[in-house]
């Protein structure tokens, strides 16, 4: 009705008077950070140096710190009664894992890449669904009263059950090991992307909704231009709370379930008296799990670049 | 011509907040406006400005009486009155461009052709010299800069009528004189009908062949309205010392300050 415009003008033929007016903050960032004409040989050495100096203030301190933990836990262990080993026999017995995560002697006998892949497989499937899940739920009771009034309660009771207590459930339901993981993971992950999502939906501005309804968007395009992008700092919230605890899900229920996965491989260790094996896969344990909240932070800051209101 | 001397017409309008025995906060308003005509709605914060502003845009509705523009009653917000909010309210995630583009899409996109729309959206930022900046993310740039970019989205719109609540009420005094004397520049090239809101005597009297002065909340109405006869262009430094400028000022402040102070500690 308003788009009656066969062309594009404004009401009278307008002439267009330049108008003296800077479009740019007058100091701009470029001239300020302009490399001086000339750089001595001096200057760029002693620049070397202090970039060297506050790489190694990054890098000194965590360096530091873990050189006193494993110090500390060989004196500790060193005795000959010690019920646990040191770091030297950790590395000594297992040794072959580490230079070998690859090897494959069939069976649940693989090297520790593939066990960890086996769980990250599991976890990716079982986390994408409650992705999907956790966004459409969280869009239904962050955009509608009478969702948020029904389905709240429900919620609030589901979510404390702890991950492991599912399990048997689910194994009844779907009489297999490997969905039955999925599911664990995917009940695990979804809440706090549901309850991230309800809340960005519901602090998307006033502003943001006037500007819809003045342009008459319609609800497609309402969720594709303005609510999907003002929830997204919210939902990635969630999303990185929910791959944190879907790792932490999956070794709990590997060790219940068994086949290959890192969970079992550390069940498996404990019922072979191999110490120093559950030692090196916890730790695998846990710079995978580091990666995987630094993936979904990362991914959160490129696709939310600039959705900072101001 | 009959239509263009009533192209917006508010009748009788009432609002009340809360149901029959909420608060009253609008009373009785009626007001006409010419086709291409600026009028300036000035009271103290809290008297129900933006209430009516918001009813004539369609987002607040009235709890009794009707708004016509061009004849067509007011129901639902529309691009055919095209606001420009106080705090600019661009999307922060889209560029400058893409802002105003946003609006030429679901506006035109049925219409018109692409390369038109980009011209189009190009020609409005160009009209307030922000085509540089097209790029920029809203958080990037100044706030008057912002705000020149919501005036070109709303521009961009076609409007009937422009709807500017406060839109320069959170801009220093240098920045604030400036965006003023480019919306007078663009009404006048594009013949806007424009309804302002504003808080600021001089603002109002410099831009407004009319101001309407609405009383002291609540259950606020028209109390007086001032004709402000000088001749376009204006220029600021000119006027100062303008019989008819001064006059009309001392009118506004007079309404203002004597007739409806406000009361509350603001």
């Amino acid at each position: 009705m308003s788009s009656t415009a066969k062309s594009l003008q404004h009401g009278p033929p307008a002439k267009v008077v330049p108008l003296n007016v800077q479009t740019k903050p007058p100091d701009s960032v470029a001239a300020r950070n302009a490399a001086p004409p000339a750089v001595s040989g001096l200057s760029r050495l002693s620049r070397l140096a202090l970039a060297t100096k506050r790489r190694a203030l990054d890098v000194l301190p965590p360096l530091l710190a873990i050189g006193a933990i494993v110090g500390l836990w060989e004196l500790l262990c060193a005795a000959p009664d010690a019920t646990l080993p040191p770091p030297s026999r950790v590395v000594s017995e297992t040794w072959e894992l580490i230079v070998d995560p690859f090897y494959d002697r069939g069976g649940i006998d693989k090297g520790l890449f593939w066990h960890i892949y086996a769980s990250l497989k599991r976890v990716a499937l079982g986390y994408f669904l409650a992705a999907i899940g956790g966004i459409g739920l969280g869009v239904l009771i962050g955009s509608s009263k009478w969702a948020t009034r029904a389905l709240d309660p429900v919620f609030q009771v589901l979510r404390t059950i702890p991950p492991l207590a599912w399990l048997p459930l689910s194994l009844a339901a779907f009489r297999d090991a490997q969905p039955s993981a999925i599911f664990v993971i995917f009940i695990t992950a979804i809440w706090p992307i549901i309850i991230n999502t309800a809340v960005g939906i519901r602090n998307i501005p006033q502003d943001y909704q006037n500007v819809a309804k003045v342009l008459r968007l319609n609800r497609g395009e309402y969720f594709v231009s303005i609510m999907l992008p003002a929830a997204a700092p919210f939902i990635f919230t969630g999303l990185r709370i929910g791959v944190g605890l879907s790792w932490l899900a999956i070794v709990a229920g590997e060790m219940l379930i068994g086949g290959v996965g890192i969970g079992f491989f550390i069940w498996d260790s404990w019922n072979s008296s191999r110490i120093s094996d559950i030692i090196l896969a916890l730790l695998y344990v846990g710079v995978v799990g580091m990666l995987l909240d630094r993936t979904i932070a990362v991914l959160g800051r490129i696709v939310t670049r600039g959705t900072a209101s101001t | 011509m009959e239509t263009n001397d009533r192209y917006v017409q508010i009748e009788n309008v009432h609002k009340s907040f809360g149901g029959a025995a909420g608060s009253e906060v609008l009373r009785d308003v009626s007001l006409t406006v010419r086709k291409g005509e600026f009028v300036s709605i000035i009271g103290h914060s809290g008297c129900g400005k933006s209430t009516l502003l918001n009813i004539v845009a369609g987002l607040t509705p009235a709890t009794s009486g009707n708004v016509f523009v061009d004849n067509r009653q007011v129901v639902e917000p529309g691009p055919d009155r095209a606001v420009v909010f106080q705090n600019h309210s661009l999307l922060p995630w889209l560029s400058v461009y893409q802002n105003v583009r946003l609006a030429v899409d679901k506006i035109f996109g049925g219409t018109i052709a692409k390369a038109e729309r980009h011209d189009w959206t190009m020609r409005n930022l160009e009209l307030v010299s922000m085509a540089e900046a097209r790029n920029k993310k809203p958080a990037e740039i100044s706030g008057g800069m912002k705000q020149r970019v919501g005036i070109a989205r709303a521009l961009a719109m076609k409007p009937k009528i422009l709807l500017l609540d406060e839109p320069f009420g959170a801009l220093d005094a240098l920045t604030r004189a400036h965006l003023q004397d480019r919306v007078m520049q663009i009404s006048m090239e594009l013949g806007n009908t424009v309804m302002m809101i504003t808080h600021d005597v001089e603002e109002a009297v410099l831009l407004s062949d009319r101001i309407v002065m609405l009383t002291n909340g609540p259950a606020a109405t028209i109390g007086s309205i001032c004709e402000v006869p000088l001749e376009r262009p204006r220029l600021r430094l000119e006027l100062i010392a303008d019989p008819t400028y001064v006059g009309c000022r001392a009118a506004v402040l007079e309404f203002l300050h004597k007739r409806h102070r406000f009361v509350d500690a603001a």
